[in-house]
């Protein structure tokens, strides 16, 4: 689960990290009051959606007076902010975060993550951070130090301080420097997170630093022990859709395209999407279905796929397992078919466990089903029924 | 041969009382695994599928002659379940469970460094060694025993996969999935090495898919080490929404990103075969072997 920025935000201030004051808003009065009340020089209003690059969309807006943050929020709120990161549809601005605007003398990038090759919390640090670092690393100009943090014992200081050195920051700044890892690292493992990002890490006073962007990752396996944040995860409607599947044991993923796919197993859906692509067709959705989901959960999928209209063929390619037999997808097609008067050319790929039997229950519920024998003359057919705009078989 | 498992391989499950556990463990004996007893803190004396029941690990290593453990506890509790079997010395560890938290996972790797336990998993769908042993909750429908390794990162794919390459006539030596999250324990890197030492593996196929830094690991490998015996891969996600492709900035520096195109890159220029669709797999392995021989 991504945060937005100023769940982050509060959750590390919390810890004693320094950010800028600001709030976040949902209105562009409430911006232009919460200008006021900082009583700044300049403010920064920044669209809150959970992807990054939003600085160079025009995302992020700098102004020097309420009325001009009022402005910027009436500009963001309510729009759908696309950037480098998103998919072209980009993502609902919900609310915007108003702060005062910082002038740093010196910024660094700072990332803790968990490096899956040597199974341990990585913190890689540059010294200099801002929101080109992507393209400065590709082309090899930003030079990262990198310090492994062990996951039960306390920061070792010594380290720390060290990298600190390697960065070439100045004496004054090594003992903030080592505290705010220290906060960092006791954060991460807190929150169960998989990811904490700060970029860019400003130098704003000698001595002080402040998170100006910051960005948290929460292992989604990990959220049974985390209630509070559980909570924050309802708060973006944003993705509702996705969240709505998420409960119902399914991972749906909204795309643009016209060709509805439903499919068991993650790499299932992955070589299901790259095989749509590669027949020159455009998926409407990514969809996996989890091996504990039921007929009822599977039901709800194809009635996301139901309800969208620029769906014109719906894609089953399962290979039922030992855990998810076929049956359980062909009664959720058959049960959500009829909830909906909707006829859409169905194509099924079935194999593995209960293929017959899944059969057989697509003719009980009265399903009218275009039957390939395997992946790839499924994938081609769903593709030339979305494109003949053919209705049923 | 196979590999991890043979004929010689008795099992204990972990939470073997629980639906999944009692489910799949019936699932196995009728396959024809050698079952051996079942642990469940709390439960020791009693019976289940007319097995014994033990408090610990350790005590079912000391009453049976159990030299595998598989477990199916809960998220909540899996690392710990892990932890004990490493610590009591148990030689195989597979562990179906999905969704143990990323943290926990961090603890499992650090008592791996102490103990000679493999670790398959967390997240496999087990090992499937055709007519000899099955661990875990892979279909064996369309399973055959023959010479082809397959190592995966993804369930519902390696049941395709198998299916394709008994229909290419080839059959299994032995199948493992990985499992698929980020922190697991035997690597790929691992698995092929088990591989290449079995004098009946003929051929082997990786599935892999976009995220981490394992494909990219093994294809150093194989350049290393130059297989006498094909390797196939397939690995998806080349067209996944971009909200799962992209890294962050500190994945990118470390090469982690691991998009598609570079793993396919990586794995070409070491001499890996790239099956060139997922409907392809069995067919690029049989034409392989046809060119190796």
């Amino acid at each position: 689960m991504n945060l937005h920025e100023f769940q982050s935000k509060i959750l590390l201030s919390s810890r004693g990290v320094h950010v800028p004051e600001g709030q976040a808003v949902s209105t562009k009065e409430e911006a232009r009051n919460t200008a006021r009340d900082l009583k700044a020089a300049g403010f920064a209003v920044k669209a809150q959606i959970r992807a990054g690059a939003r600085g160079r969309a025009g995302g992020v807006r700098l102004v020097s007076l309420p009325e001009e943050a009022m402005a910027a929020a009436g500009d963001l709120l309510g729009r759908r902010l696309a950037t480098e990161q998103t998919a072209p549809t980009g993502h609902l601005v919900r609310k915007v975060l108003v702060e005062t605007a910082v002038e740093p003398l010196q910024s660094l990038y700072l990332s803790l993550f968990i490096g899956a090759a040597t199974a341990e919390i990585v913190l890689l640090a540059a010294c200099e951070g801002g929101d080109d670092i992507e393209q400065r690393i590709q082309n090899g100009q930003t030079r990262f130090e990198r310090l492994a943090l062990g996951a039960e014992q306390t920061l070792d200081k010594t380290a720390a301080a060290g990298l600190g050195a390697r960065l070439g920051l100045a004496a004054g700044l090594i003992p903030p420097f080592v505290e705010l890892l220290g906060q960092l690292r006791d954060a991460f493992l807190e929150l169960d997170a998989t990811l904490i990002e700060i970029n860019p890490l400003s130098v704003v006073e000698p001595g002080r630093f402040v998170a100006v962007d910051a960005k948290i990752t929460i292992d989604d396996n990990a959220l049974f022990r985390h209630p509070d944040l559980m909570a924050l995860r309802e708060e973006s409607e944003s993705d509702a859709v996705e969240i709505a599947a998420q409960n119902r044991n399914l991972n749906y993923l909204a795309l643009d395209g016209d060709i509805g796919l439903v499919v068991n197993g993650a790499g299932l859906g992955l070589a299901t999407l790259d095989m749509v692509r590669a027949a020159n067709g455009r998926p409407a959705n990514f969809m996996d279905i989890r091996t504990t989901a039921t007929s009822l959960d599977v039901a709800h999928g194809f009635a996301l796929l139901l309800g969208n209209p620029a769906v014109r063929s719906i894609l089953v390619n399962v290979h039922g397992g030992g855990m998810q037999p076929c049956d359980t997808i062909a009664d959720g097609l058959g049960i959500a078919m009829r909830r909906n008067r909707r006829s859409l050319p169905i194509v099924v790929r079935l194999a593995g466990n209960n293929a017959e039997y899944a059969r057989f229950r697509f003719a009980n519920f009265g399903c009218k089903v275009i039957d390939c024998p395997d992946m790839w003359t499924a994938v081609t057919r769903a593709v030339s029924a979305a494109q003949s705009g053919e209705s049923q078989p | 041969m196979t590999i991890l498992v043979d004929h010689d391989t008795r099992v204990i499950c972990q939470g073997m009382t629980g639906w999944a556990g009692t489910h799949y463990s019936a699932a196995m004996l009728e396959y024809g695994t050698r079952i051996v007893g079942g642990v469940r803190p709390g439960k020791a004396g009693t019976r289940h599928l007319n097995l014994p029941i033990f408090d610990t690990v350790a005590a079912g290593m000391a009453e049976t002659d159990a030299n595998a453990s598989m477990v199916f506890v809960p998220p909540s509790n899996a690392a710990a379940a892990m932890i004990e079997a490493i610590e009591a010395g148990m030689p195989l560890v597979v562990a179906l469970t999905e969704r143990v938290p990323v943290r926990d996972m961090i603890r499992v790797r650090d008592a791996l460094k102490q103990g000679a336990t493999i670790l398959v998993g967390p997240n496999s769908q087990g090992v499937l060694a055709p007519d000899v042993c099955k661990i875990g909750v892979m279909t064996t429908g369309r399973a055959r025993r023959g010479t082809i390794g397959i190592m995966s990162r993804s369930a519902s794919l390696t049941s395709e996969v198998i299916a394709q390459v008994s229909d290419a006539g080839l059959g299994q030596s032995t199948t493992v999935g990985i499992g698929g999250d980020a922190i697991h324990g035997l690597g790929m890197r691992e698995c092929l090495e088990l591989f290449l030492a079995d004098q009946d593996t003929r051929g082997v196929v990786v599935i892999g898919e976009i995220g981490g830094s394992e494909e990219e690991e093994l294809a150093d490998f194989v350049a290393a080490v130059k297989p006498r015996i094909p390797v196939v891969a397939l690995i998806v996600g080349r067209y996944a929404p971009i909200e799962h492709r992209m890294g962050h900035a500190g994945a990118i520096a470390q090469g982690l990103a691991g998009d598609a195109e570079s793993k396919i890159r990586a794995l070409q220029a070491a001499g890996v075969i790239i099956a060139e669709s997922p409907h392809l797999v069995g067919a690029t392995m049989r034409e392989a072997l046809f060119v190796t021989a």
